[in-house]
């Protein structure tokens, strides 16, 4: 039959024959620069959170030991040793990987919810993940007796990573009407479960000793204070399990900000794509608030500012977010450490000054659209 | 297996009752059109026929059950282009397009892969708009650039035997007539070579003249089902849309005719 479908050799001479250059509204290779100069951004924060602090320890005095060049009898080495081996060094190793998964948590929230206006922080579900957190520190040698003493150390991620978690699955149950999310739903919903969260919280507090009440506390700060290797160790799993997971998220969020009907027709298993966003995020939210409480405004900024420059796939933005929020909270972090030295800013202080702002902004542009 | 079929459909969604008891074949090689009142159940049927909703009763395409087919195997075989569709994110034309691509274009040789987003958005007369923003483009231009994703996806009509398809809901209902024509043809070839359409019309001109098939939805069920000439009659036209409908026909070759409708609107006779 004739047919006037055009066959590959045709195709082949018409792609030949079209006189634009085959790389227009192509912006993954700028993407991919772009990844280059955010690792040395990281490099370099990385360099600056070591060498940041309220002591005169000099990160170059140990590695200057490291290489045989000082003397080894000397008494502020052993000191600055200890500070930057079990202080600043576990700081940086966590604050980045707080950056990190608040970033990636909130560029995956806003895949999955096509609306860039996701946070966890805003949404509650930092909230959600806070409160299974204090849950934990309160009840938990009451609810789990001498299996706390050797649970203890995963179980506050652990319970952080289930409040996250329901406080996730509720949000987007509410939220979510066949695919569509209504984004003043989102917020408000955000709010309100935020609130609940906290208020449940609020009356454990009732309960709490005053060791308890110590740890408590420590949440509504926000801080990377208090960072050591244990930490790292109880939360880092958490963190790396979910950022391991973005890269099997990337192609189906991509297909998603077509809408999740279009998302299956192309091939998508939505609702396993979906299951797994809702558990990374909440891995790693609530592994990040577990050890640094509710800093807020990462994951908004972070995917944001890379949207504007590199462009909004996914492939290229998880990665970029993780890079780049690791970055954002290590250069906070350093602030928090510097701006009232000896003293100490919660570091969420110094994001909300960032992010508060920077989030109005966004409301402001989108305003046309946010009555609707 | 060459075919699209839907046997004993039902779907209810919200509790209500928007597809009854249907029966539904579309053959490859063949322009299915679906037309029908608002609300008749012409999206729902299209929608049920991708696989995206639950069903009670069987879709058979190629002549597997669709629910035994994963995504991305449904995905090869074929693409649903949907009446509108809105971005959450700001991306470039060709990153669109190239999602089609992502998720198929099967048979196409790999050195040309790169090529197809061009190939394919010069085909929907878009050429030289890769590397526009989606979001600024007019509602039109936003079809005919979903039509040319859809288009990366299933790019092979026949792929080693087994017909792709093509699933269009309301294709030209943003589209002034010059492109309505464009993507009617783009429908026609593909299915003149051998592939499978199924598309939602409302309208019944373009359904007459594209169409091999002309499914007539009305309240849920299939009213009428056949060629243009034997569904496109008076009478059903009457009863399916509520108002009074003539179809006219050409006069048989040679023997000219003369539309009086530019005599009454543009210079009405008889009114000063």
């Amino acid at each position: 039959m004739a047919t006037n479908w055009p066959t590959s050799d045709a195709v082949t001479s018409l792609a030949q024959s079209l006189a634009v250059g085959s790389s227009t509204g192509d912006r993954s290779a700028a993407g991919r620069l772009g990844l280059v100069v955010i690792v040395l951004l990281l490099v370099a924060a990385a360099g600056i959170s070591v060498t940041t602090g309220a002591s005169d320890a000099s990160f170059g005095h140990v590695v200057a030991s490291w290489l045989g060049h000082a003397n080894a009898a000397d008494a502020s080495l052993t000191r600055d040793r200890i500070i930057i081996m079990d202080i600043r060094l576990p700081r940086m190793v966590l604050g980045a990987l707080v950056g990190a998964a608040l970033a990636v948590s909130g560029a995956i929230l806003q895949g999955l919810f096509r609306n860039p206006l996701a946070d966890p922080g805003l949404v509650g579900v930092s909230s959600g993940a806070g409160l299974g957190a204090v849950l934990v520190i309160v009840l938990g040698s009451a609810l789990l007796g001498p299996l706390f003493a050797v649970a203890g150390l995963y179980a506050l991620p652990f319970a952080a990573f289930l409040g996250g978690l329901a406080s996730t699955f509720l949000l987007y149950g509410i939220a979510t009407r066949r695919g569509q999310t209504a984004i003043a739903t989102m917020l408000l919903a955000g709010i309100a479960l935020g609130a609940l969260a906290a208020a449940l919280t609020g009356l454990l507090v009732y309960r709490a000793n005053d060791t308890q009440l110590r740890d408590i506390t420590f949440w509504s700060l926000g801080s990377l204070a208090g960072s050591d290797w244990t930490k790292v160790l109880a939360a880092g799993p958490f963190m790396a399990l979910a950022l391991a997971a973005t890269p099997f998220l990337a192609n189906g969020l991509n297909a998603m900000s077509l809408g999740e009907a279009s998302a299956y027709h192309l091939g998508v298993p939505v609702q396993r794509l979906k299951a797994i966003a809702i558990f990374a995020v909440a891995g790693a939210t609530g592994a990040a608030v577990a050890v640094s409480g509710g800093i807020g405004f990462v994951g908004i900024v972070v995917p944001h500012l890379l949207r504007l420059t590199i462009g909004p796939d996914h492939r290229l933005l998880l990665p970029g977010s993780a890079l780049l929020g690791a970055s954002f909270l290590l250069v906070a972090d350093a602030i928090s450490r510097s701006i009232a030295a000896p003293a100490e800013l919660p570091i969420g202080i110094v994001t909300a000054m960032v992010g508060g702002p920077f989030f109005l902004w966004l409301l402001l542009r989108r305003r046309g659209l946010l009555g609707t | 297996m060459t075919m699209l079929a839907a046997r004993n459909l039902s779907v209810r969604l919200a509790g209500a009752k928007i597809l009854d008891t249907v029966d539904f074949v579309a053959a490859a090689g063949e322009v299915t059109a679906i037309i029908g009142p608002n609300g008749s159940g012409k999206t729902t049927l299209l929608r049920a026929l991708s696989g995206e909703l639950p069903v009670a009763g069987d879709v058979a395409l190629n002549g597997s059950d669709i629910r035994n087919l994963k995504p991305w195997q449904a995905a090869a075989l074929r693409a649903v282009l949907p009446q509108a569709t809105v971005l959450a994110f700001p991306f470039t034309v060709r990153e669109v397009v190239r999602l089609g691509l992502a998720a198929g274009g099967a048979g196409v040789p790999s050195a040309m892969l790169e090529r197809l987003p061009e190939v394919a958005l010069e085909r929907v007369d878009l050429a030289g708009f890769a590397g526009r923003m989606y979001q600024d483009l007019s509602g039109g231009e936003q079809q005919r650039v979903q039509l040319a994703r859809v288009l990366c996806q299933v790019w092979t009509p026949v792929l080693d035997g087994v017909p792709c398809w093509l699933l269009l809901d309301e294709p030209v209902s943003s589209l002034d007539i010059r492109h309505q024509l464009l993507v009617m043809n783009i429908a026609r070839d593909f299915a003149d070579a051998g592939g499978g359409v199924v598309a939602v019309l409302h309208d019944l001109n373009l359904a007459s003249l594209f169409a091999d098939r002309v499914v007539v939805m009305d309240r849920g069920k299939v009213a009428a089902n056949g060629t243009a000439a034997a569904v496109l009659v008076d009478d059903v036209l009457a009863r399916v849309f509520g108002c009074d409908l003539r179809v006219g026909m050409l006069p048989a070759p040679g023997i000219p005719f003369v539309l009086p409708h530019a005599a009454l609107s543009q210079n009405p006779i008889g009114r000063s």
